[in-house]
């Protein structure tokens, strides 16, 4: 991999000051920790991306196709023609620099090139130089210049030091979406077949089995399986994971990390749980077994080709509607792209609650319907049994994971089932949470080993505010509703802010859940229940009492 | 370095119309070719730009949420964060347009020792801005008064409130001073703060001065030695305006630098970073509803891709579902 992994303090001084020369005259820096290995070409030709070749961001020479300038020229010009975000957010900005500290990659690293302004300049010096007259007579004094290998070398570095988390787009008196300017990069990095590994093969894999990892159907089935034993284990309850189930009433798709990650794990213990309680008639899908999508982070092709599975499964199945599991960027693509790319859903049943009977007229067109909805709804009708006292060894803040957060304005909905699954809940600084989140530092595909210094260099605004509540008010648990947030955010707590884990939404639900005919020590992570007064319980209810009173110090 | 040569330009264009009102044929030509070339290439360029933009589609609705959504029934919307509706979208765009609304959410990220990242209000660019764009706009509806006989009673209203503290003769208008002091600030962000500094262009200094320029000379034909004669202004812009041109002998240099510096901006209007004044309405992630999962949206360029099929899923993996007892759609005999 890149080496050894730096320490906190390292990471800790960043010198925000610009070089003195023009940022046109600052060559891209390569370095191990900042970037992401080169796609496995089995893997890129599997998806018939263009230009496979064996190269890696190391090298000298990129091996660039012959013809590469005219495919990202002609390719740039193709998408101004189809989205007119490009084409205005190239031509509107004002570079008032409001975005420039709004970007936990600037906040991080302190390298200018990642305020969101000058990462579109990147693309924007381009346009200029090719695509307007301005910029054609005046050159570099109009902020044009040339496409040269090392354009695309910053391209590649720049465009895949964003997450595309859009918290600079909140800030932005224009609105402009450097998530917007990133996916354009990626594509043209991509169609002169310049992709990363760490979204081409979980493409791949989602493409061909159906989930991220590549597990097979078997496996998928196995993990379940394996679920459903250990649950009945914590709770003494046998509950069911339909898989491909035909007539459910119900498609229940989750981040496949879901059934194979630590966290994530926990929280699909409180899926089953919860669904087994209420009775729900749902299936799990084998050949839809991921939400979580890839392509959003590669191209809007790519993201149609994952994506296409779910409503053609819900078809297949006969099933009423779809509910999401909890997850940033398959909420993303299923509530802004979805129905528009795979739709019309029109086969599909105006979402309804089975158990409550509340409509779910926001979702009457997509059919599709957030679990911290379903199960909110849940609650406000009293169709759930919480004690609450089983999360009180958590004392816990909510990271509002950026995509449900700024794409969906699901703010509330996660906080009001947190609210009623334990008792010890705190808020982040409110310039770090909500609309204003920060990102995780990893999303959107680079939340990868060779890429750990600025991931935690990106995280670190995040780790911050975890910080501070966990200093205040002795917070050691991260609630979140994002599978790259489960697997990214540990490792960044464990560097910044040791001794705060995480956790997702259903598992403190799941914990909380008071189930017919259950029998429970443990919570769903195999450790002593706490507020149960059972035979055994004793012990269980002073441990983490004790653990409040050091934290409360 | 970029500063200094958009201020050069703009001394530039000063020393040239000065030179140019010196002869009689450079005095009709600032006084009035060059202002009717600005105003139609103002005019065509901006409604060019503006068709531009709007040829190319949007093909998803890709709103930035800066608030709760509309959900169940009993969970609190924020209709102007996270409108989904027409009336929530009019309603964010009008806080967007006329009061800034993303820039006043502005904060200020600093980094202590610990390390530690702490927030701070960061209104000032929201002020200046604010400050900036209105009283340009007051300014620009009171030289109607030069255009129209009778002047309106809403111009003349405007005018006497702008006027409201009757500081010297004549009245000194607040929003001269605002604008001045805000398009100093403006410039001098730029210049100081090292990150702005080094993101900015020339064309982000260009205006600044030229708009500063504009304000000067028409301050200076104001309230210095060098005033100018009102009627014979208004004989100018009222010619200009019925086509029949006349370029009265009284006015001076600083009038024609003033009308200059205006035909300038108005050139340069389209092919610049101003177009944000007319784009600022299309922008997809502000002027579209949060309605995703309630109204289908079209993508006028939706083509097919090609998709893994369940069948062919099931093809590949059917020995290995079989064994796991899972259902198939075709139980084929295995070799």
């Amino acid at each position: 991999m890149a080496g050894a992994k730096p320490k906190p303090e390292k990471l800790s001084s960043v010198d925000y000051h610009p070089p003195s020369q023009s940022w046109m005259d600052v060559p891209p820096n390569v370095r191990p920790g900042t970037f992401n290995w080169a796609a496995n070409p089995a893997n890129a030709a599997y998806l018939d991306l263009p230009h496979v070749r064996k190269w890696q961001p190391t090298d000298e020479d990129w091996k660039l196709p012959d013809n590469w300038q005219q495919i990202v020229l002609e390719g740039l010009a193709d998408r101004l023609q189809k989205y007119r975000s490009l084409k205005l957010f190239m031509d509107i900005c004002v570079r008032c620099g409001a975005c420039a500290d709004k970007c936990h990659f600037f906040l991080g690293s302190g390298d200018p090139k990642n305020m969101p302004v000058l990462r579109a300049e990147l693309l924007r010096s381009v346009y200029r130089r090719d695509f307007t007259t301005a910029g054609k007579i005046l050159g570099k004094l109009a902020g044009a210049r040339p496409l040269t290998p090392q354009v695309i070398k910053e391209w590649f570095l720049y465009f895949y030091q964003c997450t595309e988390c859009r918290r600079c787009s909140v800030f932005c008196p224009y609105g402009i979406d450097t998530a917007e300017i990133t996916m354009m990069g990626r594509e043209l990095l991509n169609s002169i077949g310049l992709g990363i590994d760490w979204i081409t093969t979980p493409a791949a894999n989602c493409f061909r089995t159906g989930n991220h990892l590549g597990i097979q159907p078997h496996g998928f089935k196995d993990s379940l399986d394996f679920a459903v034993d250990e649950l009945a284990e914590i709770t003494g309850v046998r509950v069911e994971a339909p898989i491909n189930r035909k007539g459910a009433e119900i498609l229940f798709v989750s981040p496949s990390a879901d059934y194979f990650a630590s966290p994530h794990y926990y929280t699909l213990l409180g899926y089953l749980a919860l669904f087994h309680e209420i009775g729900l008639d749902y299936t799990w899908s084998a050949y839809a077994s991921e939400g979580g999508n890839f392509g959003l982070f590669h191209s809007s092709d790519m993201m149609k080709r994952l994506n296409a599975k779910i409503y053609a499964e819900a078809r297949r199945l006969g099933v009423k509607w779809i509910l999401g599991g909890e997850c940033g960027h398959m909420w993303r693509v299923l509530h802004q792209y979805m129905d528009t790319m795979n739709g019309p859903a029109d086969f599909l049943e105006e979402p309804v609650s089975p158990i409550t009977g509340t409509k779910f007229d926001h979702a009457r067109a997509t059919k599709m319907v957030h679990i911290c909805e379903f199960t909110s709804d849940l609650i406000a009708n009293g169709k759930l049994k919480l004690e609450k006292s089983r999360n009180d060894n958590v004392r816990v803040t909510f990271h509002d994971s950026c995509n449900p957060a700024r794409a969906m304005g699901l703010l509330d909905e996660p906080r009001y089932c947190i609210d009623h699954a334990c008792n010890h809940f705190f808020e982040m600084p409110e310039n770090t949470i909500r609309e204003q989140t920060f990102c995780c530092g990893s999303g959107s595909g680079i939340g990868t080993d060779e890429n750990f210094e600025m991931r935690m260099r990106g995280g670190f605004p995040r780790a911050n505010a975890v910080k501070y509540v966990h200093e205040i008010h002795g917070v050691n648990m991260l609630a979140c509703i994002c599978a790259i947030d489960k697997a990214t955010l540990p490792p960044l707590l464990e560097f910044w802010v040791p001794g705060v884990e995480v956790c997702g939404v259903h598992e403190l639900i799941g914990n909380a859940l008071v189930m017919k005919g259950e029998h429970r020590v443990s919570d769903l992570r195999g450790e002593p229940l706490p507020g149960q007064a059972g035979a055994d319980g004793e012990g269980a209810a002073d441990q983490p009492a004790e653990k409040e009173v050091s934290k409360d110090v | 370095m970029r500063a200094l040569f958009s201020l050069s330009v703009v001394a530039v264009v000063v020393l040239l119309t000065i030179a140019a009102v010196a002869t009689s044929g450079g005095r009709f030509f600032v006084g009035t070719i060059l202002p009717y070339a600005a105003i139609a290439t103002f005019l065509v360029g901006m409604i060019y730009r503006v068709l531009h933009w709007a040829r190319s589609p949007v093909p998803f609705k890709i709103t930035t949420t800066c608030g709760q959504q509309r959900s169940l029934s009993w969970i609190k919307h924020d209709n102007l964060e996270s409108p989904h509706n027409l009336w929530g979208v009019l309603g964010r765009m009008a806080l967007e347009v006329l009061f800034f609304r993303s820039l006043f959410r502005n904060t200020k990220a600093e980094l202590k020792d610990g390390p530690r990242l702490v927030y701070g209000d960061a209104r000032w660019l929201w002020l200046g801005g604010l400050a900036f764009h209105w009283s340009f706009l007051v300014i620009f509806v009171r030289h109607f008064k030069f255009f129209v006989e009778p002047v309106p009673g809403w111009v003349s209203g405007i005018q006497e409130l702008d006027g409201f503290f009757q500081i010297g003769l004549p009245i000194f208008y607040i929003t001269d001073g605002i604008l001045l002091a805000a398009i100093t600030y403006l410039f001098f962000r730029r210049v100081v703060n090292p990150q702005l500094r080094y993101l900015s262009l020339a064309g982000d200094y260009f205006p600044l001065l030229l708009i500063g320029g504009l304000a000067t000379s028409g301050v200076i034909m104001r309230h210095t030695s060098l005033r100018v004669d009102i009627t014979d202004v208004k004989l100018l812009a009222t010619g200009l305006i019925s086509l029949d041109p006349v370029v009265p002998e009284s006015l001076g240099a600083v009038f024609f630098v003033h009308l200059t510096m205006l035909s300038v901006l108005l050139l340069y209007f389209p092919f610049s970073k101003l177009v944000h004044m007319a784009g600022v309405f299309f922008s997809p992630t502000r002027n579209m509803s949060n309605n995703n999962r309630e109204q289908r949206h079209i993508n006028p360029w939706n083509y097919p891709v090609k998709v893994h099929t369940y069948e062919e899923w099931e093809d590949e993996f059917r020995d290995v579902m079989k064994a796991a007892d899972m259902p198939l759609e075709k139980d084929v005999e295995t070799k």
